[in-house]
């Protein structure tokens, strides 16, 4: 009896093995100016293929199983659904003019999306792929983020320097909020009380409380032998254990890591050209940057916070996500 | 946290005032309760934003174009207008969200008399905020004509270099870029593509004359060497000889690098490139030219302004839209962060620290305190594709590289 259960937690242990090392982690990095994605496998860091989309492709998300991605296609005016099994594209959401960014609902059934050139946000039911609603936002919508319970979606717009707060309810406007110029990514912490704001052109980042809608906290950086106003933050990263955040910014080529217990900047890391949106793996461990003009992706180990890899992808990489693989 | 302030104090006082008065005519505590009541709903009605509506006028001073211009370079009437329209538009979608609504109005005459009258007609009506597209006479009537008024005036159009160093104007902001600012674009990229000996052939016009001086200023500012001067007479039609005629023309004693050309209205500009003598770039008014906005910039989001600017005039948008579209836009982020519309609390907002004006250039642009002029890096184009951005890399500068272009504090007599 002792020696089965032996052999069994063996074998339990050696099946588990075999799944670990088989397992692996792609990323999917949307490629701006050569219409196409880049898959990275993680465990090799390198471009394995490469798949052609529509024009333009900026924004990327999963759906809630991950077998699906949605890829705005902001020049062909069109949401993309590509099957991650096939990688063959299965169809298309209706999206209005010009998305560039996209969000998902946490109930898995709505996406929203920022229509660049007609300063709207377009709600979208992903089964009947219609277009449920489409609400005044200011010029130029970008950064986009649905809150943890679902309650609330936000919308930064580039033009008017706000943080447009949108009931998902009723899909109207309840709030507006004025940033610093250039508002780009919005984050929510993962309890849902706080919204992160990086603003490009005004070299910031602020913290919004998102019951009050103000802000409660801003962060500037300071890079040596980089002048201030080459400093552009872009893309927000918050770690799920609220220890870090990480701020992409833009051509002062560096991420930046902010300790959200002293909410002070912690450290720089140099990583490549124009630097811009950022994601995280699975358990954390390493978070991956897309760097538009040196049109790579560098790999941080987050344990180290150190840059250990940059991965050459295509022209003007822009989004990126990733994904467990069996 | 001011309006709280305000708040407390309001309550304080009507606190203070009805106890006195309960202790003079003996109004019962319910009463005194009351009237705090009454302030507090006041003071709530208070503390919400009020509308604010304002309207800006687009004062064009009509200029005769020369006539032996070729039809693709005229300049569409709706120049300038239709990038504060644009702006105007941008201005009101953040508008709405703040209760702020911008309008525009249009004048353009050919007089000098009109033009005065017309600002001074809309100013007794109580209108502050002007945008200017006039050549440089009219600009130092209308700033003289401005001393002691409340006003805000931009400039969208005029590039004389006098304007930013000698010819100091008290009350205008100016978007348009000068005629110093491109040619030292310019030559920080002749600098760095080491390409130092320069031909200089320029007009026989004051403007041409005027592109040609500010060239040399350049030259010398960053040591690129002026081989030889020309100036090209107009004596033969260029559209049917340019093969023979320009050749001999770029004929020098000296090897030279590239050929700077000053011909502002391009009456032969156009024709320099791939005729020189020696087979070598040409800048200036024709090839290589330094612009603040052009159709083939793209970067920083510029794609998203293009888009929205073809939409509404069904054209490229130019250098004195783009000018005229900062200049709006200026107001309107000072309107939105300071929510009133008292031009001379406007006019110190755009002249301070605080002042970033995101402009589709990859960085932020404010005023240059001295002479007011909107600093900002400058694209250089050739006619289907941009070429470089100056400030050059490798341009120092103790306050900002962008203060490598133009006339910085101690060059200007302005202050």
């Amino acid at each position: 009896m002792k020696n089965l259960t032996l052999a069994s937690l063996f074998f339990f242990a050696a099946a588990l093995h075999i799944n670990t090392s088989y397992a692996t982690e792609f990323a999917y990095v949307t490629n701006e100016k050569d219409d196409n994605i880049s898959v990275i496998d993680l465990s090799q860091n390198k471009v394995i293929k490469t798949i052609p989309v529509g024009e333009r492709p900026r924004g990327i998300i999963f759906n809630k199983q991950h077998s699906l991605a949605y890829i705005c296609a902001s020049e062909s005016d069109r949401i993309q659904i590509l099957d991650l099994n096939t990688e063959q594209i299965v169809g298309e959401l209706p999206s209005g003019e010009d998305p560039e960014t996209i969000a998902l609902h946490p109930n898995g059934k709505i996406i929203y999306t920022s229509n660049e050139d007609d300063a709207l946000l377009t709600v979208i039911d992903i089964e009947t792929a219609t277009v449920i609603a489409q609400i005044d936002v200011g010029v130029e919508p970008e950064g986009l983020a649905v809150s943890p319970d679902g309650k609330i979606v936000v919308v930064t717009s580039e033009t008017t320097n706000m943080v447009h707060w949108i009931h998902t309810e009723n899909n109207t406007n309840f709030a507006n909020t004025l940033v610093g110029a250039r508002p780009r990514s919005a984050k929510f912490t993962d309890d849902g009380k706080f919204l992160w704001v990086s603003s490009e052109i005004g070299g910031a980042v602020v913290v919004l409380d998102v019951n009050t809608q103000e802000i409660v906290k801003e962060f500037t950086f300071a890079i040596r032998g980089i002048h201030r106003d080459r400093v552009q933050p872009v893309g927000v990263e918050l770690s799920s254990d609220g220890r870090f955040a990480f701020v992409a910014l833009g051509p002062a080529n560096h991420v930046a890591v902010i300790d959200r217990k002293t909410m002070e900047v912690d450290k720089y890391l140099l990583v490549g050209r124009r630097v811009w949106q950022l994601a995280f793996n699975d358990d954390q461990s390493q978070l991956l940057t897309t760097n538009g003009i040196s049109g790579d992706v560098s790999v941080i180990d987050v344990k180290a916070m150190k840059v250990t890899k940059s991965i050459k992808v295509g022209r003007y990489p822009w989004g990126v996500v990733i994904r467990n693989v069996p | 946290m001011f309006e709280f302030t305000m708040f407390l104090i309001v309550i304080f006082t009507v606190f203070i005032f009805t106890q006195s008065l309960s202790a003079i005519v003996n109004i019962s505590a319910k009463k005194q309760f009351f009237a705090i009541g009454l302030s507090l709903i006041c003071l709530t009605t208070l503390a919400q934003p009020q509308p604010i509506t304002l309207q800006i006028s687009y004062v064009k001073f009509d200029q005769q174009q020369a006539s032996n211009v070729l039809n693709i370079f005229k300049i569409p009437e709706d120049s300038g207008y239709m990038g504060a329209e644009l702006a105007i538009n941008d201005s009101n979608t953040t508008g709405k969200f703040l209760k702020q609504h911008f309008t525009l109005s249009n004048f353009s005459t050919a007089k000098s008399d009109d033009f005065l009258r017309y600002l001074d007609a809309k100013y007794l009506q109580g209108q502050q905020i002007f945008i200017l597209d006039a050549p440089l006479t009219e600009l130092v009537k209308v700033d003289k004509w401005a001393k002691n008024k409340s006003l805000l005036l931009f400039n969208v159009s005029e590039s004389s270099d006098e304007l930013r160093s000698t010819q100091c104007l008290a009350k205008v902001f100016h978007t348009s870029v000068s005629n110093a600012m491109k040619s030292d674009a310019l030559a920080q990229w002749l600098l760095h593509r080491r390409m130092n000996k320069v031909l200089l052939v320029q007009g026989n016009k004051a403007e041409d004359i005027q592109l040609a001086h500010s060239f040399i200023r350049s030259a010398k500012r960053f040591g690129i060497k002026i081989i030889d001067k020309k100036q090209w007479d107009f004596n033969t039609d260029l559209r049917r000889s340019t093969q023979q005629e320009i050749p001999l023309f770029t004929q020098t004693v000296q090897d030279y690098d590239a050929v700077y050309v000053a011909d502002k209205s391009k009456e032969f500009a156009e024709f320099i490139p791939f005729n020189t003598y020696l087979p070598r770039p040409v800048i200036g008014s024709a090839g290589l030219e330094a612009l603040a906005w052009h159709g083939a910039i793209e970067q920083w989001g510029a794609t998203q302004l293009q888009n929205r600017f073809t939409d509404l005039a069904s054209r490229a948008m130019n250098e004195t839209d783009f000018s005229a579209y900062l200049a709006v836009r200026s107001i309107a982020q000072s309107v939105h962060k300071l929510h009133s519309k008292d031009s001379e609390k406007l006019k110190e907002y755009i002249s301070s620290d605080k002042f970033e004006l995101a402009a589709y250039k990859g960085r932020k642009l404010s005023f240059r305190s001295w002479n007011r002029q909107l600093r900002m890096p400058l694209s250089l184009v050739h006619p289907h594709a941009l070429v470089s951005q100056s400030p050059q890399p490798g341009m120092l500068h103790p306050v900002t590289e962008l203060d490598t272009l133009g006339f910085d504090a101690q060059e200007s007599h302005c202050k």
